[in-house]
């Protein structure tokens, strides 16, 4: 085939052009704009996935508030949750932020308690945390999409475009949403000068933004199971994959009766509670 | 026509001075809450919303009362509010100024506030709320100031701005559906999870903005040599009796719905606010109940209302007890109990009720202003009626 040379000059022009061109654009465009090296983007092989995160929590395996309340140490120190507290060395309720906690069963289940129930369940300390809904109220109703969800199920965060409204506090009916009413690095476990301990692995936050479990995306993203289930007595926290027949989480939720908390709202919440004191419960 | 605002008697400059010295204390308790954190209100991880997103609620009804004027005006050619409607919209002005304020002092972040815009989010009801407050703003800001010009000039309205008077009608009944639907949407808060709450939110509106409407237009009659004239103010005042019977009736309904079904949910708001509240909650609540019942008999019987003496007595009623129900309890019922039935109580503090205040006064001081605008051209061509 033959080419005039006019329309020769034209191609090599024009190509000389856009060659330039995108020489100029890979140097004044940031990868904020031209988006991450591919080579950035593959994914650690340790890492833990999943088509949807849930957990157990098996009330059979909490023996003693001793057990819970590592539980929640592991997660709060692990994620820099600060720890207020009143003079007199109380949780100072004004201020504070709680990702995983315990309540009572008339606390965690409300309306569903009866009078004459055992004291021994109504005690129970049961371990209350985002639910990690099917369908957040959070997410839907965030202004910013600073709340959203993941594809294995998970409702994440960004703290770093949160504008701190609260709508999705004022949304989520579990309460498991915390703001930071002040800086957090002024709690005294946090507060460096006054012997506290940051955990560097994890970013610190602002005052003003809202915060609350990430099911430990994190620690999955590099083959590690959530802190609370590492620091809960073995099989009281189950994570797994709901999906998958054969992950063990799916086979007690299939054989056993679990509860979840506010089923009837339409949320879907992904916290399976196994409450019996024996099998046949 | 803004230089007007400029120029006017020691009075009206003694009142913008105080009303500035008001919101600079409050700016400055802002910037104590913008240096410190949100820690500094009486907000906490149960109540995270108070007294100010309660004023910003309130505030919407105020802003879309104007078209409480606006429809008998444009709609139903009432000349009779040839005069005030434009107070209406210049409140209307000041009142979403006054909305945006107490959204800004509510931020846990004011800084990121663009990122509304940046990542919009049309599942999010406050992002619709933000878009036609935004509008809502620039329509009665573009109508008021057109139509005065014209006034000032002697002429007739340009045809141009009828489209932007009929679309501020609809526009209006939506900013406080809108804000009505931040609250009747949420899963779990029994107390805001009711059909009728953006009715319920009209219907007080239509109550309430007409009451501050018709005592604002008395005082300017006062002040000025600005009258709008008697018939207009009793008109006013049938919209608001016919307003405020409105709103009594579907909160009386809420209270049935509640109660007679039983369910403890739907009982334990009510119980809480005008009960159980060991804040003097309980007794706000009782104060807007015998107010809002007093005002609605007194402006009931047409002798009582059309004495303008026992008729601001009445509105002034009408008004606290409205603000009392949508500006502060409103919000709290949605929160206590919390989602574990567990009480935490909350209360204002006094850094947070300066703040209020400060916003409040910014508001007043933009609406005098307004207002001066509005009067000095009225006055000039006082007599003069222009055909609309």
């Amino acid at each position: 085939m033959s080419m005039k040379r006019r329309d020769f000059l034209k191609i090599a022009g024009i190509s000389s052009i856009l060659s330039v061109g995108a020489k100029i654009a890979e140097a004044t465009h940031p990868a904020w704009v031209t988006g991450p090296d591919p080579k950035q983007l593959v994914p650690n092989k340790q890492a833990l996935s999943a088509k949807r995160w849930a957990m157990i929590v098996d009330m059979t395996k909490f023996k003693t508030e001793a057990d819970t309340l590592k539980v929640i140490d592991a997660c709060h120190r692990a994620h820099n949750v600060p720890d207020f507290r009143t003079p007199d060395g109380k949780v100072d309720k004004k201020l504070e932020v709680k990702w995983i906690w315990q309540a009572g069963f008339e606390r965690a289940f409300p309306g569903q308690d009866n009078k004459y129930m055992s004291e021994h369940l109504k005690d129970m300390p049961f371990m209350v945390l985002c639910n990690h809904c099917d369908n957040p109220p959070c997410v839907r109703v965030c202004p910013t999409q600073a709340t959203y969800k993941l594809k294995n199920g998970i409702t994440m965060q960004d703290m770093h475009r949160c504008i701190g409204c609260r709508f999705c506090m004022a949304g989520c009916p579990y309460g498991a949403r915390s703001f930071n009413w002040v800086d957090p690095r002024k709690a005294a476990n946090l507060d460096v000068k006054r012997g506290g301990k940051l955990n560097n692995e994890y970013p610190q936050r602002t005052k003003g933004v809202v915060e609350k479990c990430t099911f430990c995306t994190e620690r999955l993203q590099i083959g590690k199971m959530p802190a609370c289930v590492e620091a809960a007595p073995k099989g009281a926290l189950l994570f797994g994959d709901l999906e998958d027949q054969n992950s063990e989480i799916r086979k007690i939720i299939t054989t056993r009766y679990t509860i979840r908390r506010k089923p009837d709202l339409g949320t879907g919440p992904a916290i399976y509670y196994l409450i019996g004191g024996s099998d046949h419960a | 026509m803004l230089e007007k605002a400029l120029e006017g008697s020691k009075k009206y400059w003694a009142w913008l001075i105080l009303l500035s010295a008001l919101a600079s204390v409050g700016f400055y308790f802002y910037l104590q809450q913008y240096a410190y954190g949100l820690g500094l209100t009486g907000m906490h991880r149960d109540v995270s919303w108070g007294l100010y997103i309660g004023q910003f609620t309130f505030l919407v009804g105020v802003a879309a009362s104007a078209v409480m004027l606006v429809i008998p005006y444009y709609l139903h050619d009432f000349k009779k509010f040839g005069k005030i409607v434009i107070l209406g919209e210049f409140l209307a002005i000041a009142a979403v100024l006054m909305c945006m304020l107490f959204i800004m002092a509510d931020m846990g972040q004011p800084g990121r506030f663009m990122n509304i815009m940046l990542h919009p989010s049309p599942q999010s009801v406050m992002f619709w709320d933000f878009l036609v407050l935004a509008g809502y703003l620039a329509l009665n800001a573009v109508i008021g100031w057109v139509t005065l010009g014209a006034d000032r000039k002697g002429m007739p309205p340009p045809t141009w701005i009828k489209p932007f008077i009929y679309l501020s009608i609809p526009w209006a009944i939506s900013i406080h559906t809108v804000t009505a639907f931040l609250y009747a949407g949420l899963p779990g808060r029994h107390f805001w999870l009711t059909a009728i709450m953006a009715a319920r939110f009209l219907a007080s509106a239509f109550a309430g903005g007409p009451a501050l409407l018709l005592m604002l237009a008395l005082i300017v009659r006062k002040l000025t040599k600005f009258d709008p004239g008697k018939e207009p103010i009793q008109a006013l005042a049938k919209i608001v009796t016919y307003a405020m019977f409105a709103n009594v009736f579907f909160l009386a309904l809420e209270f049935f719905t509640a109660f007679y079904s039983q369910i403890p949910g739907h009982m334990h708001a009510f119980d809480h606010l005008y009960a159980h509240s060991a804040t003097p909650l309980v007794p706000m609540m009782w104060v807007s109940t015998a107010f809002a019942l007093i005002s609605l008999g007194m402006l009931f019987f047409p002798a009582i209302r059309k004495n303008e003496t026992t008729l601001v007595m009445a509105c002034i009623m009408l008004f606290t007890s409205l603000w009392i129900d949508k500006g502060f309890g409103l919000v709290i019922g949605g929160f206590v109990p919390n989602p574990f039935d567990e009480v935490h109580e909350y209360w204002p503090t006094l850094p947070e009720g300066i703040i209020t205040v400060g916003i409040w006064a910014i508001g007043f001081l933009v609406l005098t202003m307004l207002y001066k605008v509005a009067i000095s051209v009225r006055e000039q061509t006082a007599g003069v009626e222009i055909d609309h």
